[in-house]
This record gives structure tokens, sequence and C-alpha cells, in this order.
């Protein structure tokens, strides 16, 4: 029975449900001091001076530094935009780290924190971008010049083509800024002694921080450990580099003592890298019949107050994705980078595809009740058909791999009761005891399973591939060793279930470990829905090398033709001849004992590492399918039904696929409804705590109903196309779609996310701003 | 959850606890559940020097029948008023109320001497005290005295608890057989209510709004108008009459105004 595809129980579960999982703040060692930031309380200001007197006197403080104080390099970053470690001159938006105090414990140190005094110069400050790259705008960067940090252009805006088709629709899209808030907030445990530095951090690449700290520390790699144990989610806000991962290390050598250092949530909503916070200016011109003849996007990135590499690529991400699952002649984009006094923005679950998807589905959606068509049958007019796969798109990136759109659409169909639906909706619109219904969809599409060479070290990245090491141990049990460094994602289960099917061994028998660079192969980490698409490749490469090897040795055994064996539920055995067989563990042992083993057989050759490489992209697809509800008295906003169609290649582990499916389409359904990271005009963020800034839980959201396509894609021999970001991606359209579609008879045609329900009530008293 | 420093002092009875603060005078803050104090602890917007923890005072939680009120421990935990026989049947507005308080892990600690004594007008149960007209028992130094639900709640965050006195008992007259309704508009379930309001019929209505005011407030027109016999459409239009609600970025004032009307319509349909 093959596992691959198998409903298996997660093997993550039974640490981390009886509370035995090991998270970074559970590391113990004894003389650590604990670090507390003194953070900044404006948003843009020149610091002119820093005084530490106090700090120094309170009990239990063993010192504070400040960028004068502590001579540090500029973080790893944008060049000529490089953050500071510890702000320097000026800071550039609330909550920048401006000194760091190291107490014997974590109360001291925030003690010693409140007495640290800043004297401010306040600066003008910008929050939007709108503000930022208006005429006279104050400057973060005066070297710079200009807030726009980076423009791309397009070589042509088919102005022509839209001017001249039957019809065109413009839209200004505002894509609301997010604040990926993992349960486990950033946290770091520094060790720098005489042998070298360990360094326990949540984060989700080890090998990119080991390879980074150590060379901005000037040590060998050799003697740089990142261990990243159980990690409490990341979201893509885990991969990028904040101070505490520099500061940390630099501090335990100078003061000889471990330092942790450990995020409250009220500094995890203005430290860690935030998502989206994307403007775009979007113009789709079409025929009578709804056929889309060119797409022209602008897009607006909001870097925050430092650019960082991921945050940078965001657009190039958007704009190679806009054109959705749409055969379009004609499209034009353009980008610009803004920096604002904000926290910077970085990945945050699908990391400029949910922009790109949620662009394209309203305007298709637009196109839609411009001509009086049904939403689904323009999609279906426009959609790209199954044997134009591959697909070379507008952008060099982006080459489909494979996809049923129309399939997926059916299928939805099949799974939803449209008709019904649209029935109820009349209904409901005239009746004051019923809510408004609406209905939305959207045909989204990603990219996924990062990637070919040259995608990832675009980002910094030492490569784009991923490692595995599978090593056989005596008693025919395997353990896997991987890069993939997961954080939630249950790769210790899927992994195990690839690895079983090509090994022929139980999958009881097999372990998977990753998270520590003194032990693991240097890998790459667990980023861009890639873990499966490329690692569990190189699981299946690494598997199929072993079991090569392993045959040699069992046929010496059965005196009979490596090629005539097969391996199955833990024993080799002759093609026909099923007596004839050898357990593994039997083979394994064998292959560690030099005289009993084959004069070509290397012993303990039932161990390699690859480094799997995937020649392009995986696009996963699928068709969502939402039902809005809408209070006509309060404009209280709620999905009653939300239908997903996913499309991610094979599946691995059904359980998991589901189970990333939902986790995605929550926080979809919580950017388009719930979600917003807000400021005031000063730069103060005024969502700061989970009472303001919210999240939304089981009680608000709809049990899924859900249904699969298979297209494999033809870029791992798996098929598999990554699921991770899938949710994310599919769901703010699918639902803002509802939404509009429930106003329409107001001539409601957009909606900024998220529908709140005063925005709503706004709406249906007639303020249709 | 990383407070600055604070003293912690048990009090093992309720003339401890006022003897405590005595000493302690304004420096000192009383600890029950915890799930108003120690939220302000750990973002250091509040730091008491001392912590006076009257957790353990047995006599402080009960639910106790006396002739024509419910006496109600100012420790009693939300979960046991929610789930108290006796509440159900002659107060079922507060049972129900109490059920509405935050999540399961706040209502299993929070109580309700706790949550009157916090003063905050976006909180559930004063409006229920507001509501059915309830009377507060403070001890003091100088003994007990009573005061009306309508001169508890003083200013925003501040009741007529004295810095030496302490909330013990709530007396709240029975409402047998009466209508009532509570109504809470928030987003998520745990949230507090962006607009509420709690309806109590009887001989004299009571209706208390939520999250209407700077303090705990009552829609003093709507239940004018309630007692002399006017239509629900006209009692609900009066809902926000005289009030001032907040504007914050959950709601701006003329939507609390709708909603608080929206609201008690809803509730006088329910009654």
């Amino acid at each position: 029975m093959s596992l691959v595809g198998a409903r298996v129980i997660r093997k993550e579960d039974p640490n981390l449900i009886s509370g035995r999982g090991q998270f970074v703040d559970d590391v113990k060692i004894a003389g650590t001091a604990h670090m507390v930031f003194v953070r900044s309380i404006e948003a843009h200001a020149r610091i002119k001076d820093i005084d530490v007197s106090a700090a120094l006197e309170c009990e239990g403080v063993i010192g504070v530094w400040t960028a004068t104080n502590l001579e540090l390099g500029p973080l790893p970053g944008v060049p000529g935009l490089e953050r500071p470690a510890l702000a320097k001159d000026k800071v550039r938006f609330v909550g920048e780290a401006v000194a760091v105090v190291v107490a014997e414990n974590r109360y001291a140190a925030a003690d010693g924190a409140e007495l640290v005094l800043v004297d401010y110069e306040p600066l003008g400050v910008v929050t939007n971008i709108g503000d930022a790259i208006a005429e006279n705008a104050p400057l973060l960067y005066e070297a710079v010049g200009s807030n726009t940090v980076m423009e791309v252009p397009s070589p042509d805006d088919h102005q022509q083509i839209i001017d001249e088709a039957p019809h065109s629709v413009s839209m200004h899209i505002v894509n609301n800024r997010c604040a990926p808030s993992p349960m486990e907030p950033m946290v770091c445990l520094a060790d720098h002694g005489p042998s070298g530095l360990t360094l326990w951090a949540s984060f989700q690449a080890p090998h990119h921080l080991r390879n980074t700290v150590s060379s901005w520390l000037g040590i060998a790699q050799d003697q740089c450990r990142v261990i990243t144990p159980d990690v409490g989610g990341g979201f893509g806000a885990k991969v990028n580099f904040t101070p505490e991962l520099f500061i940390a290390p630099t501090l335990s050598k100078l003061l000889g003592r471990p330092i942790k250092y450990t995020q409250t949530r009220s500094e995890c909503m203005t430290q860690m890298y935030h998502g989206r916070a994307q403007e775009q200016d979007v113009d789709i011109a079409f025929d009578d019949e709804g056929k889309i003849l060119a797409l022209r996007v602008m897009v607006y990135q909001d870097q925050g107050g430092y650019a960082d590499p991921t945050g940078m690529g965001l657009p190039a991400l958007t704009t190679t994705m806009a054109a959705g699952c749409y055969l379009i002649p004609n499209v034009s984009v353009a980008w610009k980078n803004v920096v604002t006094n904000t926290t910077p923005v970085a990945a945050y679950r699908g990391a400029g595809r949910p922009e790109a998807s949620y662009l394209i589905e309203r305007a298709v959606d637009q196109i839609a009740y411009t001509l009086g068509i049904d939403p689904v049958e323009v999609r279906r007019r426009n959609y790209i058909a199954t044997e134009n796969f591959p697909y070379a798109t507008h952008s060099e990136i982006a080459v489909y791999d494979s996809g049923n759109f129309a399939g997926c659409m059916n299928e939805l169909l099949n799974i939803m009761d449209y008709d019904a639906i649209r029935t109820e909706q009349e209904g409901n619109r005239d009746d004051p005891t019923k809510p408004l219904l609406g209905v939305g969809f959207a045909s989204w599409l990603e990219i996924a399973g990062f990637g070919p060479p040259g995608s990832l070290e675009g980002f910094g990245h030492l490569g784009s591939w991923e490692s595995v090491q599978v090593r056989i141990q005596p008693d025919g049990s395997a353990i896997i060793y991987t890069g993939a460094s997961p954080h939630g994602q249950g790769t210790v289960t899927t992994f195990a279930q690839i690895a079983s099917d090509y090994l022929g061994i139980e999958f009881d028998k097999i372990s998977v470990r990753h998270g520590d660079t003194a032990t693991i192969p240097q890998g790459i980490g667990t980023l861009g829905s890639r873990a499966v698409a490329v690692g569990g490749e190189g699981v299946k490469t690494a598997s199929m090398k072993i079991v090569e090897r392993a045959k040699k040795v069992a046929a010496h055994l059965l005196e009979a033709n490596p090629d005539d064996l097969i391996v199955e539920q833990g024993n080799f055995s002759v093609k026909g001849t099923p007596s004839q067989t050898v357990s593994w563990g039997e083979v394994a042992w064998t292959s560690f004992r030099p005289l009993e083993i084959p004069e070509d057989v290397e012993p303990g050759s039932l161990d390699t590492t690859v480094l799997q490489q995937v020649p392009n992209f995986s696009f996963p697809s699928g068709a969502y399918g939402c039902v809005v509800e809408i209070d006509k008295d309060t404009g209280d906003t709620r999905v009653r039904d939300m239908y997903l169609v996913d499309d991610c290649g094979t599946v691995i582990s059904p359980m998991l696929a589901e189970g990333q499916v939902h986790g995605g389409v929550a926080q979809g359904i919580a950017q388009a409804l719930y979600e917003e990271v807000k400021y005031d005009k000063n730069g103060q963020p005024t969502t700061g705590t989970f009472v303001d800034y919210l999240i939304p839980a089981a009680p608000e959201l709809p049990s899924f109903t859900s249904g699969r396509i298979c297209t494999p894609t033809p870029n791992n021999t798996l098929g598999a196309k990554g699921i991770g970001e899938s949710g994310s991606v599919g769901a703010p359209p699918a639902v803002i779609n509802a939404v509009v579609d429930a106003l329409r008879h107001l001539d409601v045609t957009h909606v900024d996310m998220p529908a709140t329900p005063q925005k709503i009530w706004r709406i249906l008293q007639g303020d249709k701003k | 959850m990383i407070p600055a420093k604070f003293d912690y002092k048990l009090a093992t009875s309720a003339e401890e606890a006022v003897s405590l603060l005595g000493e302690y005078g304004d420096e000192a803050k009383i600890l029950a559940g915890g799930h108003s104090l120690l939220p302000l602890m750990k973002l250091r917007l509040a730091n008491p020097e001392v912590i006076i923890d009257i957790g353990a005072i047995q006599d402080l939680s009960f639910i106790e029948e006396r002739g024509d009120h419910i006496s109600v421990g100012a420790l009693t935990r939300h979960r046991l008023v929610e789930q108290s026989d006796a509440l159900k049947e002659h107060l079922p507005l507060l049972a129900h109320t109490a059920g509405h308080v935050g999540d399961p892990q706040v209502r299993n600690r929070g109580t309700i001497g706790g949550s009157l004594c916090h003063g905050d007008p976006a909180s559930d149960l004063p409006a229920v005290v507001l509501a059915t007209r309830a009377t507060l028992v403070i001890s003091g130094p100088n003994g007990e005295r009573k005061v009306e639900a309508d001169d508890f709640f003083t200013e925003f965050w501040e009741t007529a608890v004295a810095e030496d006195e302490l909330l013990t008992e709530i007396q709240f007259p029975k409402q047998t057989g009466q209508q009532w309704s509570f109504q809470k508009f928030n987003r998520r379930a745990q949230d507090w209510a962006i607009v509420g309001c709690a309806v109590q019929h009887g001989g004299t209505p009571g209706i208390g709004m939520i999250n209407m005011g700077t303090t705990p407030v009552r829609a003093a027109a709507a239940e004018a108008a309630l007692k002399s016999g006017a239509t629900n459409e006209e009692v609900a239009v009066l809902a926000d009459d005289g009030l001032s609600p907040p504007s914050d970025i959950h709601g701006e004032q003329d939507y609390r105004r709708h909603l608080s009307q929206v609201l008690l319509g809803r509730a006088l349909a329910n009654t």
C-alpha cells in the first residue's frame, strides 16, 4: 500500500499535544542573561541624546548599549538602504530598536529599558504610499532623495489598446497591511563561547541564518551552529533578518554569557515584518463578449521604514502573477517600492501572490458586471485551456506548468448549488427579516515550489535546491535529515510517507530530523510552498539511490540479481519468488560489515545526501466560492459558506493538505473581513494588540466544503505543487467578490479590505465612497 | 507577563483585605480573577506597588437567595453566575450575560466584583447591574455601606469604591418571570461589545447600555418612554438619547449611535 496519499496521523502531534515540544524559550542554559530593547516611540525623529544612566543603576542590569557604544555594522539588506542593528542618528518607525538592556532576568531588563531616556527631535511622518510619494514629502533617506526607492517601469503601457477596446475598467485597489502573528513570537538564545557560537532561534531557514550571522560576525561557519527547534509558526515572517538575531550573539561574545531574547506579543506586532501593504492601479480592457484584451497593472509596494530584499521583491511576484489563470494577449506591468514610517514589510503567507490573485479576480468580476454576464461565464471565456500548457506568460519568470482551470470551476459548481444561492439571494433582498446574500468566486493561481536555479538566490539564499540525507540505521530503520525546516507544516510526516514508499521501510521506522546546522546537511529552508515540491522530491531521489545500493547487498544475501529484486513492507524479495526474501534489517546490518558484503559495495554506503533541484516553479491553482451574509441593519458581514476546490497536483498527506487550506483560507477570510494594521497620522500603531488587531478564530469561520482536482506538475516526479499558501491566495478575492455581489443592487463596484461592519453600514446608508 | 516589581499580600478575609488597603492606600490594587488587572500590569499600564490577593477568600464567593433579592458575592466567578439555578430562575438576564463575558478562560477566572470594580464602559455586567437596579455592598474601615447602581460608576474606569474599600457583595432584586434581553454586537466571540444593551422588563423597566459613554450608562430617555407605554420603535430610537458614545477604531460615534438603536429595537422585540 502506498503511503503517499494515505490519511496518516501526524508524527509531530504526540510531543506537541502532550507539552513535550521544545521551543527556543524552553531551552534553559545556566548563567543566561536576558535582553530587552528600548523601542522608539516616534515614527520619524532624530535621536538627539540617549541617557542610560538611570538604567545602569537599576538592580540586576548588566549593561545598556546603543549605536554609540556598540559598534555594529548594518544588517544584511538592500544596498544603500541598510538597516542599522540599533537606530543610529534617526528612527524610521515606531518600535525600532534604539538601545538594548541586558540584565540578570527579563524583569530587570524590562525595568532597565523603562529607565532609558531618549531625546527625540520629531520629523515629518509619512504613514502611507500616497503621502510618501507626494511632492515635498518628508524623506526617510535624505541621501536617496526620494521615498520611492526603486522603480521598474513598463516598456509599453498598452494605452492605445486600452483606448481602442470596446470596454475598459479602471480600479484602484488597496491590499491591506497584515501582521503575520505566529503563535510563537521571535525568540532567540545566543551562546558565544570559546568554541564558537550556538544560536537557537525561532526561524524558518537555519542554514540561511547560520551563513549570514557567521559572515556578519566574522566567524567561520564550522564554529557557528544555528538550532531551530520546534517553531510555533512563521508565515514567512521568520525568514527575514531582524536586529535581535545579530545583537544577541554579539553581546553573548562580549559578556561571555548566553543571552536570551523573548519577544512580547506587543513587540511582535511592531517588530516582526508585516505583509501585503500594497496599492494597485489596474486597467483591464475587454470586448463585448468579455474576452480580455489587455491588462495594465501599476503596483505601489509599501516597504515600511527599512527595505528588506524580500519586501523589495514582492511586486515582482505580484506583477508576474497578475494575469492569473487567464489568456491575456497584452499585459503591462510596472512597480514602485516606497518607504514609509511604518514597520518594514516582507514575506507573509503568499508574499505578493495574494495581491496578484486579488487584483485580477476583482477585475474579472468587474468585467462580468459591466457586461451583465455571469462572473463564472466570464472566467470560462478567458481561461487558459489545458492544451496550452506549458504556458509562457508575459513574465520571463513564469511558465505555467499544468492546470485545469475550467475543471476546477466545474468541480466547484458540483459542490455548491449556485442556482439555489442566486434564488435565495433574490428572495432575501427585499425581505427585511433576512440578511443580504452575496456569492463570490475566485479562480486563483499562484507560483510555488521555489524553485528553479536562481529563484531564491535573488532573495539572498545560497541556492534554490533543498538538501535531503537518508541514512539507514543498522536495524533497518531510517533517519532523514533535511534542510527544509518546518514550523508547523508537518514535514516530519510527509517526508516519512514519501520515504516509506520509496525505501520500502515501514512509516513507523522512519524519523525525520531538521533544524540544526551541526547535524543537518547545508539546506535552504521552508518558504514559498517548497518543502514537498523540492525537499519531498529530494526524499524520493535519495531513497531511490539508497534502495539501488541496498539491492546489491540484498542480492548478495539472496544470491540473486539486484535487478530482479523488489522492496516493500520492510523486505527485499525476488520478483515472482516471494519466498526468497531478506529483511531490511538484515540488509542494513550487513551493509556495515565489510567482510560480508560484495567487493563493489562500500561499507556504510546506505547513507546519501542529495541537493535536490527542480527545473521550474509549480503553479497550484483552484476555484473558491464564497457566500456571505450581510446584516442589513448593522452591516455585519459574515462568511456563511466557503467552497474550496484545490489543485496542488499530487497530494502526499490528505489531512495535512486540508489543514493547510483551512488555515490559509482562515487567514484569507481574516484579511478580507477582519485584519488590518493601522497607524494614526503620527505613525503610532493603533492596532498593536489582539484586542484591536482582529484575528478571527473558529467561531467566526464557517465549516469548509472541499473538492479537489489533480493535475500533477511535470517539474518534479512526485507531481506535487505545494499548498502552504493556496488558501491565503484564493480566499480574499472570493470573499470580497461576494461582499460586492451582495451590494450590487446599490451600484457598489468595490469595497476595500477589510470589509468591516461600519464600512458596509456606511455603504448601506448610501455613502459609496 | 513581565510586570514591574510589586509586593504580594494574600488576604484571607474581607476584613484583612480592608486592613491591608488601609495600610497601603493608593499604592495597592486588589487582585481577584486578574482578568482586568493583569493585562494592564503586563503592558505596564498599571504598576501597583502592592497586590492584595483576595482570591482565597471563600466567604466572598456565593449566590444566595435572601427574600426579595439575590446576593452574589463579589468573588463569584462568571462561570458560577452563568450556571446558577437560582439566578437562571430569578435573574436570567444576569446568568445569561455572564455566559457572554470574554471566553471560557476568562469566565472561569474572572469575577463579578472584579468586572464591576474595573468600571469599564465596554464590559457586559455593569449594564446588567444598571438594568436590574442592583445594590452594591462595600466594606471599608468604618464598616459596610450600600451604593445604588446609578451611583456606582463614577468616571472612566472609576467607581464609588474608595481606595480603602472593597466591594463584597451585589444585591440584585429578583426579576422572577419578567421579560429580559441581552444584545451584544461584536466582531469575534470573545471581544468586548462595540455596543450592547441589557434590558430588564419589570415594574420599572431598566436599560443598561454597553460602550455608549465614558462610564456604564443607562438609556434613561428610552426607559422613560418604555414606562410611559411608547411603542418599541419609539423607544428604540431613544437608545442613544442624551448619551455620548466614543469613537475608536472599532466604531465611530455615529455608528455606535445607530447600533444602539438597532440593538435596543432587537432587545425590545425579544421581550
